[in-house]
């Protein structure tokens, strides 16, 4: 027979502060590897269609000729697949949730800038003009 | 002699975190047969596998389970490295090995905190719940998430640990043994706990050997079998002994799980002092062609990825068995001669875990 057994337990808990965190007040538990949301940098992204290809969820879509980058944040599952696969790394994840989103609301474009750099201008005594 | 009458229990039950369908044959209030049912929460994960590339279909193998989803993840990834032959670095393997054995406690904690709730201990749910927050911090300093960890993939891990963050993670296991100790002796001493759970769906040695009992709770009734045993990842490096009971009843399985607690702690401590330096991961080249079963020890028992790839870049067909559905003949087994007011109870003894056993 064994009597008060939570004796202990419940006497330590009553004299600590609560082990919830009071969430809205006070920050969620974040670390530096925290999977919060992928971020999309429009400046650099070659468009070389890998994210969309490799997406587990399919949450992704790249438009080439609209120049857009999709994503539908209620699909995304936050896994980092394609930010580890992104050749340029114009895609991160941030530590932070993306903040709640009602239904269909979820999915957010982003335009492509990226301009390609011109070739470097060949040599003169290459190039020829053409019909010459 | 009574008359019968079939009662229907869940999906939808408040004891119940998952839908599982039982049909209670009852005469007065004892449960005379049981006829389960179960499909509810099917969504079709293994069909998947011809739609994702093999390396991607980690993340979806991952997701089969909410609990020890790093399991799942990481008996797909031994199948396909098998299938492929690559040759993991040993570094990787006690990686693995450290994040399965967290998974244990993470699941373990979470069972005996439902169990406390479906006696109606409320106050011993809210303290192994707390206990469990302690290692979900952990898991997410270490791969990035809290229940989905993401960090196993095919030829190694996502992660390295430094050498500092494995030194704090020991010592802080220290503590939170102390604190443990504290709580699993309320599950094994409380009077309470045991006048709710000794002698209640009781499953014999033999019994639970023919109908295929895996895990804690075959080990509940004696059955010696614990898949760690046959020295996957880097458990071949490690000491431990299965925890087994001999009672067989809800008591049994409660104190496996109780006591398999401070076995999981022990195999970290050996892993992060044994851990080697070097290589997390090795590059994967080609396609896998073979077939392959791979088999791991999640917490509530034996799981089997059954993996067959044709050299294209989509496997041809994935096979998941979950310990839950080895369980449930055993289940059945059990309920049959218990109370009504028992069936809550004897239903959590098996740990059952449906979405994982419906894909």
């Amino acid at each position: 027979m064994a009597f008060f057994e939570m004796a202990k337990i419940a006497l330590k808990t009553v004299l600590s502060r609560p082990a919830t965190l009071m969430y809205p007040t006070r920050p969620a538990k974040i670390t530096d590897f925290s999977r919060g949301h992928v971020v999309y940098d429009g400046s650099i992204c070659i468009s070389c269609l890998l994210c969309m290809k490799k997406c587990p969820a399919e949450a992704l879509c790249v438009d080439k000729e609209g120049r857009t980058w999709t994503i539908d944040r209620l699909r995304c599952v936050t896994c980092k697949c394609c930010v580890d696969v992104c050749p340029v790394k114009c895609l991160s994840m941030d530590t932070t949730y993306s903040p709640a989103l009602v239904a269909h609301a979820g999915l957010q474009t982003f335009p492509i800038t990226y301009v390609r750099p011109e070739r470097p201008q060949k040599s003169e005594t290459t190039e020829a003009p053409p019909g010459l | 002699m009574s008359r019968k009458i079939v009662m229907p229990f869940g999906p939808q039950h408040p004891v119940l975190p998952e839908p599982i369908h039982l049909d209670l044959v009852l005469e007065d209030e004892a449960v005379v047969d049981v006829i389960p049912s179960i499909g509810y929460i099917h969504r079709g994960l293994e069909t998947l596998v011809a739609k994702r590339e093999f390396t991607e279909y980690v993340y979806v193998a991952e997701r089969t389970c909410g609990i020890c989803s790093f399991i799942h993840g990481m008996t797909y990834c031994q199948g396909v490295e098998q299938v492929m032959d690559i040759e993991v670095p040993p570094r990787a393997l006690y990686l693995r090995t450290i994040w399965s054995e967290y998974s244990r406690l993470h699941s373990h904690l979470l069972w005996l905190g439902l169990f406390a709730d479906a006696m109606g201990f409320e106050n011993l749910f809210m303290n192994s719940w707390r206990l469990r927050e302690n290692v979900l911090d952990v898991l997410e300093d270490t791969t990035g998430g809290r229940v989905i960890q993401g960090s196993c993939k095919i030829g190694g891990v996502r992660k390295d640990i430094s050498t500092e963050k494995l030194g704090i993670m020991a010592a802080d296991l220290d503590d939170f043994e102390s604190r443990l100790s504290e709580l699993t002796e309320v599950f094994l001493e409380d009077d309470s706990i045991k006048s709710r759970l000794v002698g209640v769906g009781k499953l014999s040695r033999s019994e639970a050997y023919d109908l295929g009992a895996s895990g804690p709770t075959a080990r509940g009734s004696g059955v010696d079998i614990d898949i760690r045993k046959t020295g996957y990842a880097a458990y071949r490096d490690l000491r431990f002994t299965p925890v087994t009971e001999t009672s067989g009843d809800c008591y049994a399985r409660c104190a496996v799980r109780a006591r398999e607690l401070f076995g999981s702690i022990d195999l970290i401590r050996q892993a992060i002092e044994k851990i080697p330096e070097g290589e997390i991961d090795v590059k994967v080249k080609g396609n896998p062609d073979g077939e392959y079963f791979s088999r791991a020890e999640q917490p509530r028992g034996e799981l089997v990825h059954y993996v067959r790839g044709d050299g294209s870049k989509h496997l041809v067909r994935s096979r998941i068995r979950t310990p839950t559905l080895t369980n449930i003949p055993p289940l059945i087994k059990m309920l049959r001669g218990c109370e009504l007011a028992d069936v809550p109870v004897v239903v959590l003894s098996i740990d059952p875990c449906i979405g994982c056993m419906e894909r």
